[in-house]
């Protein structure tokens, strides 16, 4: 599937922004002060709304998107549009009530943070839902998202030792999700035989395809990685978006000048995940592809 | 609403003929020529005369198969919206742009409600959505809706263009519900088939699967089978004589 | 909700208001469908097209519309589109041009052309493409005295209607076609998608429907190929090799219709054998000049048409004390060689002996065991009545594949003799002619030339010559015409030889020219064999520093290539702004039960605002005509005599009472002869374009000898008298020729063709391959024309181009590994005359021994409006660059030119090259510079919203 800068910017950043009103559903480490709950507070909304507005760059009518909230009975798409905006109120009011009343609604934080996880879990499952990209269509994918999401949180809401944690959870997760993602086309009912019913009669492969240019489909839906460019991409993942904030996050207390560090390992983190997203995106083969020419394997 | 509508009583479908499709993309050009216009955005084509990269609502592939023990074959296979009873591009629409209709089974968008996510266009299997650049709105075969149901077109008319144009005569509209309609007889009678039925979409279009290939008739023609013949005297022409004096 | 907001609902019913329909003909490519050209009104209230599709009542589609046809709004929209005349400002090639207009560019053609006229008229060499109104233009010519005028025969197909008419009087081509209703077993040959393309799919479309057997023999496994049936992967140029081999066994088997053989064809004629005699190979002829048959009873020779001779088809005899044997005995003699054995072939054209053993079987088997006899009154042309006629479900057709080979003519006439044993001609089930034809040789035109200054030619140009007498010579023997068409060289060039037309003025072989005059064919590109070559020698300049060819007009609706090439652009229409005949004096419309013609008119007006606008050609030429004051053209008093080309086609007459429509002639009331009818053009355009004579039932089968037939022929002027004839599986012509090259007669060619043409002048086709191996070059390559795109014209089509907008090399399986090529490698294909490089695409389905591409879908940077970086600049590539008008030299000082023998066809298809894997490149090679556009470049966006604007 095509990389598309919108959706992995918004994916990237609304998973963190989610991950962290989940945390701060649970309130914060210590008495915090107002300002304090405001910024985390405010993090988290700005982090979350901006990648919900990133997010509206991959429209085509981006002024009718509040139309996606009707359908939100049979379609992902529209349960994430109706579990973020009930998040952000949700989670609005309860920042208020906590940041500028002082006291912690611990039932509505409770609330927000269901609906936090409940709006990753919801996008997660746009992908998930897809029988058309096997990569995707897998119980490891909104493992992963709820993973990062989490783990993610926990590090912007101070959790270190608990981020620490769940990074290394997320990375198994992630591992998990690449490794039968990389068969997942392969072995998946589909093959050109299947797209063109001529399966039974020998090999298929496209020998011209439908126009010599590209299209939309082509696009959006026939990218192609190279095999050595996704191998230093999941490196890079792994080292930037896991391994080293975690180390980073399990030794804070050692580091000299630990809020830059710690604030740089965030930027690692969101940088590594970033790179997740891209893989996930542009590693994701679609069953039109076969169409295409793009055999399995 | 995105959730799909009981199932219809009517479902109308093509019915495609791999045996008899050449291929030369008659159905590609007269779709996009009626519907471009027809109501909903034009179907456009950006860089039109550099790289060029347009809206359209059906495209042939052509693949080949490589047999072990027969010559290799080439197949056309037109595409475009299968129609399916299970759309998976309906259900993940998140604002009931995309639909199908009870009365008939058609698959449409409407493109005064479509925001232009592409999320339908994912979970189509078979690349049938193509989103408009110029539009941003979603494209895809409306089966000529506003001809097959049209009151004023001749009666002969009233079939998706692309059945109108096929020059090889490969392709079928009617209700493939219905038993007794010609398109669903076609199918049943040469075994029409689903194109990636494992994706659980159950379309509602038939595929007519390509008849065997390169196989010889067995005709027993006694004198081809027995060249002694040519070996006698009269330069293999003994039968001549005889044949002539048959006819007197 | 949704369901009440389907796309189109809110339009339906104002498009429902039914827009008004024009119906007229479309010209996307040569095929002439009828199309229903839907208008709406467009900007400032203007018609506009919204929509073509096909016209369910025209005889040619039935309804049906291919891709292009339907793409034929982007091609009457597109911006290439000239807008006015040009005058050459930059160097030849550079596409500077200004625009003229006018009255200044008819002014100018003017004062290049009289002096001509009244010097050396064959100054002028004057030639058409895909022109579809040749019985014009060559009038035109004939009037303007020139003999230098053809069309584009030459180089597409003339091997089909040489042969075809030579030997059966008829041709494949669009000018018959196979029984599709009764035919149960259909063998085609070669790539046949170019001509009568959707007569053919649609065929198809009726024997796949019965499941009825198509047999492809073609190198490529594409387009119909994909559907036949059973594929036969030929080597090229085999395919009469491989017929001759069915031959053959169908001979060796006694599987041949014995009766039609005798009575419908000149099996039991009797030819002269005595080698080395000035009659050698000629038919033995009674006193009247009639050809002699013995009869088997007694050996009396006989008449040929002696309704009481039982005619012997073997056996030695003697005609006026000459020995003689019947055509069938030498033809079975030749065949029933061993060279002519399946297993003896089979290495050479690729095909295992034990297909071509079955295949031969499967048709003997269809022909005779799947015949019926059906009730069927008719009365032969010597009076004698039948009850009946016997089918023979088995049909043939071949085109472009099997004509443009240097044995093209006679693997096509190897197929006729096919037909002919097996009896499947004009009976159910197999071939069937189209009016005007069947038609025989004797009925056509010989070729015309001896130009004088002032004059018009004696009659028309091309023709068929039926000896030596015949051909176009000077006093010292040399070519008449340019092309060399007529001359020894090609002698029976029955459409010219337009491919050496440029070479050839160059070169001053025969002579120099002053003007070429070119109308809708590209030959500074994909028309053209060396296309570099060609556009290097428009370009060149003596030492006088005057261009070679010093003047170039060029007709052309568009900004393609040759118009860079020209000095003077005379600005066409599109083809939905022009009146335009498709006559039967020309390529009618007619089918095996009906005659009909058909015209175009324009359905919308030609406009091209802020420019001086396009004019039709045809009106182009009647002006500049009556200009030149050229007979036939003007008045008693000078005055031009037709106002435009529309007045011609109903005012002119060729002979007394035919004119170029058939329709409505007279008081409206007549069809085929009578008065000129002012009204015929809208009886035309009420009956949607085109008109119809159906043929009676009487008259429907067995026409070359159906009494009903040709009665009805002489009555609509098909024809002015009644030509019964038989089929001529022995080419007594050709013995002409041949005899001429052993030194026999008054007119011998040269003694360095002699040898050449004694080979391809056997009046019975041997299959020899054409080209000697090379083992350099031990490959083929061929072009195919895509069913979607039609030449050049459409790469400005902004929706045809997207499917066709590069076109890589298809490399055989076997070859791809032995290369160790990989997806996305580019490859050079060499010739002995150049080299290209262009991405290599893996292919199974094809002859292991040969690559293909499809053909004229590269463009020269700047032409056709587009992008200089588009695509069919960069990865496009054309094949024509390896491929030579001439043979390499060989050492005799010599031009042969890479065509025919015979007709002079071009070979296109008898390319040899060899390949390897190179670097890939920014651009397919060679470059071949670039051009200015006179029209700028194409819009950014289209989006066509149906009411005439993108």
């Amino acid at each position: 599937m095509h990389p598309a800068p919108s959706l992995i910017v918004f994916t990237t950043l609304s998973g963190l922004g989610f991950g962290l009103i989940a945390w701060l559903g649970f309130g914060v480490h210590g008495a915090a002060p107002g300002w304090v709950v405001l910024s985390f507070c405010g993090l988290a909304f700005v982090l979350a709304s901006a990648g919900l507005l990133a997010s509206l760059g991959h429209l085509g009518h981006p002024e009718r998107a509040w139309r996606a909230l009707s359908q939100w009975r049979s379609s992902w798409l529209s349960r994430e549009g109706v579990l973020a905006v009930a998040t952000l109120g949700v989670f609005a009011v309860y920042s208020a009530l906590w940041g500028f009343g002082g006291e912690r609604v611990v039932w509505l934080g409770l609330l927000a943070s269901a609906l936090a996880l409940a709006t990753v879990a919801a996008t997660a499952m746009i992908y998930a839902s897809i029988r058309a990209v096997p990569r995707w269509r897998h119980w490891s994918t909104p493992a992963l998202f709820l993973a990062l999401a989490l783990a993610g949180g926990a590090l912007l809401a101070g959790r270190t030792s608990v981020g620490a944690g769940l990074l290394l959870v997320a990375l198994v997760v992630q591992v998990l999700h690449w490794r039968r993602g990389d068969v997942a086309y392969a072995e998946a009912a589909s093959d050109m035989g299947t797209a063109t019913g001529l399966g039974a009669r020998g090999r298929v492969r496209l020998l011209e395809g439908p126009h010599t240019g590209a299209s939309y489909l082509t696009d959006e839906m026939v990218h192609r990685v190279g095999r050595r460019r996704s191998k230093a991409l999941r490196r890079i993942a792994i080292v930037l978006g896991f391994v080293l904030p975690a180390v980073v996050f399990l030794t804070l207390e050692a580091w000299p000048a630990k809020h830059t560090v710690a604030g740089l390992a965030v930027l690692a983190h969101v940088a590594g995940v970033a790179a997740s997203r891209w893989l996930f995106y542009a590693e994701a083969e679609h069953v039109v592809g076969l169409y295409y020419g793009r055999a399995a394997g | 609403m995105t959730s799909l509508p009981a199932e219809s009583a009517v479902k109308l479908g093509l019915v495609i003929d791999l045996d008899t499709c050449v291929g030369c993309h008659a159905c590609v050009i007269s779709c996009k020529e009626w519907n471009t216009g027809t109501g909903g955005a034009p179907l456009s084509d950006v860089d039109a005369y550099g790289e060029a990269e347009g809206t359209f609502l059906n495209r042939v592939h052509s693949f080949e198969v490589v047999r072990d023990d027969a010559p290799p074959m080439v197949v056309h296979l037109p595409k475009s919206c299968l129609h399916c009873d299970d759309a998976p591009c309906v259900t993940v629409c998140p604002t009931g742009a995309s639909f199908k209709r009870g009365e008939d089974g058609i698959v449409l968008v409407n493109e005064d409600t479509c925001i232009g996510c592409g999320l339908c266009a994912w979970a189509c299997p078979y690349g049938a959505r193509e989103m408009d650049r110029t539009a941003g709105v979603m494209k895809k075969c409306t089966l000529c809706v506003d001809r097959v149901t049209s009151e004023t077109l001749p009666e002969a008319d009233r079939v998706p263009a692309c059945v109108r144009a096929c020059p090889a005569g490969a392709r079928h509209f009617g209700d493939l519900n219905d038993p007794e309609d010609p398109a669903a007889r076609l199918s049943a009678a040469r075994g029409g088939m689903d194109l990636m039925p494992e994706q659980g979409t159950r379309p509602v279009n038939r595929y007519l699967p390509p008849r065997e290939r390169d196989e010889g008739t067995v005709v027993n023609l006694v004198a081809l089978a027995d060249p002694a013949e040519d070996a006698e005297a009269g330069g293999g022409l003994r039968w001549l004589d005889r044949a002539l004096a048959k006819l007197g | 909700m949704p369901e009440d907001q389907a796309p189109g609902a809110g339009e339906t019913a104002a498009r429902e208001a039914r827009p008004r329909v024009a119906k007229t003909t479309c010209y996307m490519c040569a095929c002439r469908c009828g199309i229903d050209v839907h208008l709406v009104d467009g900007p400032e209230g203007r018609p506009a097209v919204r929509y073509i599709e096909g016209n369910r009542d025209h005889p040619v589609n039935r309804g049906v519309i291919c891709a292009k046809g339907s793409a034929g709004i982007m091609q009457h929209l597109s911006p290439a589109r000239l807008r006015a005349p040009l005058k050459r400002t930059g160097p030849r090639g550079s596409g500077e041009f200004e625009e003229i207009s006018w009255e200044e560019a008819l002014e100018t053609a003017r004062s290049w052309l009289a002096p001509l006229r009244e010097r050396a008229p064959e100054r002028l060499a004057f030639f058409t493409g895909r022109d579809q109104s040749q019985s014009f233009t060559g009038w035109w010519a004939q009037m303007f005295g020139t003999p230098n005028f053809a069309a584009h025969g030459g180089f597409c197909s003339v091997n089909m209607a040489a042969a075809g008419i030579m030997t059966l009087g008829g041709a494949f081509w669009e000018f018959g076609t196979a029984d599709w209703e009764r035919c149960e077993y259909f063998m085609l040959f070669g790539v046949a998608e170019d001509h009568d393309s959707n007569p053919i799919k649609m065929g198809l479309g009726k024997l796949k429907a019965r499941g009825a057997k198509v047999v492809g023999v073609n190198p490529v496994r594409t387009g119909y190929n994909a559907v036949a049936s059973e594929w036969v992967g030929i080597t090229p140029g085999t395919d009469g090799l491989f017929v001759l081999s069915l031959v053959r066994e169908l001979i060796r088997s006694g599987e041949i219709d014995l009766t039609y053989l005798i009575e419908r064809t000149d099996a039991p004629w009797l030819v002269v054998e005595d080698p080395g005699a000035a009659d050698h190979g000629l038919f033995a002829r009674g006193g009247d000049g009639e050809a002699l048959v013995a009869d088997r009873r007694d050996g009396a020779l006989r008449r040929w048409d002696d309704p009481e001779a039982k005619p012997a088809l073997r056996g030695r005899f003697e005609a006026g004390g000459r020995p003689c044997r019947p055509v069938f005995e030498l033809m079975a003699e030749r065949y029933l060689s061993d060279a002519y054995a399946p297993e003896a072939v089979a290495e050479t054209c690729g095909v295992p002996a034990a297909t071509i053993r079955r295949i031969a079987a499967e048709l003997a088997h269809v022909a005779f065991e799947r015949a019926e006899t059906i009730p069927y009154r008719w009365t032969d042309w010597r009076g004698v009545e039948h009850d009946h006629v016997v089918s023979r479900p088995v049909a043939f057709h071949a085109m472009r594949g099997v004509s443009a080979h240097a044995n093209g003519f006679q693997t096509c006439r190897a197929l006729h003799i096919l037909q002919c044993l097996l009896g499947a001609i004009e009976v159910p089930g197999g071939f069937r002619f189209k009016p005007p034809y069947p038609k025989p040789l004797e009925a056509h035109p010989k070729p015309h030339g001896d130009a004088a200054p002032g004059a018009p030619l004696a009659g028309p140009h091309l023709g068929f010559p039926r000896g030596p007498e015949d051909l176009l010579l000077d006093a010292e023997g040399r070519a008449q015409r340019i092309d060399k068409a007529f001359s020894w060289e090609a002698p029976i060039s029955a459409h010219g030889l337009m491919h050496m037309v440029i070479s050839n003025a160059v070169a001053g072989d025969p002579y120099p020219i002053d003007t070429l005059f070119l109308y809708m064919a590209n030959m500074a590109w994909n028309s053209s064999m060396n296309t570099s070559g060609v556009m290097e020698m428009l370009t060149r300049k003596g030492d006088d520093g005057e261009y070679a060819i010093p003047r170039i007009i060029y007709s052309d609706a568009y900004s393609s290539e040759m118009v860079a090439f020209a000095d003077l652009i005379l600005p066409d229409t599109t083809y939905l702004e022009r009146h335009d005949c498709i006559s039967l004096l020309d390529r009618p419309i007619s089918e095996p039960d009906a005659a009909g013609d058909a015209i175009r008119w324009p359905v919308v007006e030609p406009e091209r605002p802020g420019h001086a606008g396009v004019r039709g050609f045809q009106s182009v030429l009647l002006d500049l005509g009556a200009r030149l004051g050229l007979p036939g053209m003007v008045d008693d008093e000078g005055r031009a005599k037709y106002r435009d080309y529309a007045d011609y086609m109903v005012r002119h007459e060729r002979r007394p009472g035919i004119g170029p429509l058939a329709g409505w002639r007279g008081d409206g009331e007549s069809q085929g002869r009578g008065a000129p009818n002012p009204e015929q053009i809208e009886r035309y355009k009420a009956n949607g374009g085109f008109w119809q004579a159906h043929v009676p039932e009487e008259a429907r089968w067995m026409r070359p000898w159906n009494k009903a037939w040709w009665d009805w022929a002489v009555e609509i002027g098909l024809v002015d008298a009644p030509q019964p004839y038989v089929f001529h599986l022995w080419a007594e012509p050709l013995a002409k020729f041949r005899l001429a090259a052993e030194g026999h007669g008054d007119r011998v060619p040269p003694e360095a063709l002699r040898e050449r043409l004694r080979e391809a002048m056997d009046p019975l086709p041997d299959g020899r391959p054409p080209g000697a191996e090379d083992a350099r070059y031990p490959l083929h390559a061929v072009t195919q024309r895509p069913a979607a795109m039609y030449h050049a014209w459409g790469s400005q089509n902004a929706w045809l181009r997207q499917i066709h907008g590069e076109n890589p090399i298809y490399v055989p399986g076997a070859l791809w590994r032995e290369h160790g090529l990989e997806e996305g490698d580019w490859i050079a294909v060499e010739s002995a005359h150049g080299r290209i490089e262009a991405p290599a695409v893996l292919m199974e389905a094809v002859n292991a021994r040969t690559l293909w591409t499809w053909n004229a879908i590269g463009k020269r940077p700047g032409a056709w409006a587009l992008r200089e970086d588009a695509p069919e600049a960069r990865r496009g590539v054309l094949l024509n660059h390896l491929i030579h008008e001439l043979l390499p030299p060989k050492g005799d000082g010599m031009r042969w030119s890479n065509s025919d023998p015979v007709t002079g066809q071009a070979a296109w298809y008898d390319l040899r090259v060899r390949i390897e894997r190179v670097a890939p490149r920014a651009r397919s090679a060679p470059e071949v510079g670039r051009q200015a556009s006179p029209v700028g470049v194409g819009p950014e966006v289209v989006a066509y919203d149906g009411k005439g604007t993108t």
